[in-house]
């Protein structure tokens, strides 16, 4: 309850003070519009914006997926061959580098002018990418240097020590990388169709763009609440997901 | 015989680590090595265990793959198994089918007195229950040979002391040759028939003295007039050892 009740008194106080500025100093609405004329506009736009969001999450939580399976596969790659391990590394941090912004008219030729949200899937990976590779990396080397002596001792493979030591034992690394990589794959998505999108893909930033481009500022507001709450959400879900696995994971 | 050492030198980046150091361990042998912090004694362990090479010099190990077993200082155990599928690990590791594996994971729990435990992730364990997980999963593929490095040094003296007598209770079922690594002269005196102690690292043998009395130790072992003196003679080794 105390945990709740400060944030959101803090949000109704301010909101509060908006709007009484709004009205009192006469701010003109294309500049800033009062919090009242932003719920209007939420509500006006609501489907609209809920399909925007839906778009704008789906490109993310498919880029989630790929980055996962493509990063986990490669920290397998390196953390079974310390050549692959030194030949890879570097590289993924050139990804990681590199701003997604200055990527994107080039992923845009190559994956298809026609084809934009095969485009805005590659950018979100590029970001999801490296926080899940970084973390299985980690993840695969943690294990206990004491329970990597026992299984030098009772003789196990390198299949074995793979599946049942370095595997589990990077399990929160894992949860952690992915729940970091989400968050990046969302904001990934949304930089990604600023500089990538057209008409094509109707996503939030889109949204943004077109009500700016018209003046609708309420509106524009209104897309950045969907997407603040979409981004909150996102992150509740992660952190829930993060407990149970770990809980799961330890026993307690 | 059960492992030998033979003039073994062990260098590390930083110099020296043991040796020139010889010891032979025979079968059903209780053999507590004892000397100052750095002196190499956890170096010596793992050459026995042959998880370490030496630079110099020659070991013999007559246990083979799955007849040596390990506990360490920490428990280390898997968190994420439970204490039977902890226990079962070495016997998998070596093909052994799960069922046969958890059954005999289950009986030595057992042994150890953590039978109802079975299922209890390392979490939720006591650190000297887990340190009895430990020892059942060293048990569990009956060992001819039982390395320690100084597995009771985290928990407290109670614990210790009850630790020691089923450490010898569990010996006196299979007769495992022991070797454990303790800084406790008392510790070493009540567990071991024989005590290494080793000079300051690196490590030379400054004395090995042998303990008279009956295995397991009777009540008031720790009081008796031979364990004093011998405790002592075992003291006088160490300070000459550390000594310049």
């Amino acid at each position: 309850m105390s945990r709740i009740v400060p944030p959101l008194a803090l949000t109704a106080l301010l909101l509060v003070a908006w709007e009484a500025a709004c009205r009192a100093l006469a701010i003109p609405p294309y500049f800033l519009p009062a919090p009242s004329a932003v719920a209007t506009a939420l509500a006006a736009n609501f489907p609209t914006l809920t399909a925007a969001a839906w778009s704008t999450l789906a490109v993310a939580l498919i880029a989630l997926v790929v980055a996962s399976l493509l990063s986990q596969a490669l920290a397998l790659v390196t953390a079974l061959s310390p050549i692959a391990d030194r030949a890879v590394r570097p590289l993924a941090s050139v990804i990681q580098v590199t701003p997604v912004v200055a990527i994107a008219p080039l992923v845009v030729i190559w994956a298809g002018i026609d084809h934009p949200e095969r485009a805005l899937v590659a950018l979100a990976v590029l970001v999801a990418f490296f926080p899940i590779f970084s973390g299985a990396v980690t993840g695969l080397k943690s294990a206990d240097p004491d329970l990597e002596r026992l299984f030098d001792l009772y003789g196990a493979t390198p299949v074995q020590r793979a599946l049942r030591l370095r595997l589990p034992a990077a399990v929160p690394y894992l949860l952690e990388g992915h729940k970091v990589g989400a968050g990046l794959a969302l904001i990934g998505a949304v930089v990604a169709e600023f500089v990538a999108g057209s008409g094509q893909v109707r996503g939030l930033a889109w949204q943004i763009l077109d009500a700016g481009n018209k003046l609708q500022t309420a509106r524009m507001i209104a897309a950045l609440v969907v997407l603040g709450a979409m981004g909150v959400a996102l992150h509740a879900l992660l952190e829930a997901a993060e407990r149970a696995g770990l809980k799961w994971w330890r026993g307690r | 015989m059960v492992a030998e050492l033979r003039d073994v030198e062990v260098d590390y980046d930083r110099g020296r680590a043991l040796g020139p150091f010889s010891l032979s361990i025979g079968a059903g042998e209780t053999v507590a090595l004892v000397g100052p912090s750095g002196c190499g004694k956890s170096t010596a362990l793992r050459l026995l265990a042959g998880l370490e090479q030496p630079t110099r010099g020659g070991v013999t190990r007559a246990a083979g793959r799955g007849e040596t077993a390990v506990v360490f200082q920490a428990p280390t155990l898997a968190p994420w198994l439970s204490a039977r599928a902890n226990v079962a690990l070495p016997l998998e590791l070596a093909g052994v089918a799960k069922a046969e594996a958890h059954a005999r994971a289950d009986a030595a729990l057992a042994r150890v007195g953590l039978a109802g435990a079975e299922a209890a992730r390392p979490v939720q364990l006591s650190g000297g229950m887990a340190m009895r997980v430990s020892l059942a999963r060293a048990l569990v593929t009956e060992p001819k040979l039982l390395l320690l490095d100084e597995p009771f040094a985290a928990l407290d003296e109670i614990t210790r002391r009850t630790l020691a007598d089923d450490v010898l209770a569990l010996w006196a079922a299979t007769k495992p040759a022991i070797v454990f690594v303790t800084h406790n002269v008392e510790e070493a005196v009540y567990m071991a028939s024989r005590v290494v102690v080793l000079t300051r690292g690196p490590g030379r043998v400054a004395a090995d003295v042998a303990v008279e009395g009956p295995m397991p130790r009777p009540a008031h072992f720790r009081t008796g007039a031979g364990f004093r003196q011998t405790a002592e003679q075992v003291s006088a080794a160490l300070a000459d050892g550390v000594a310049p």
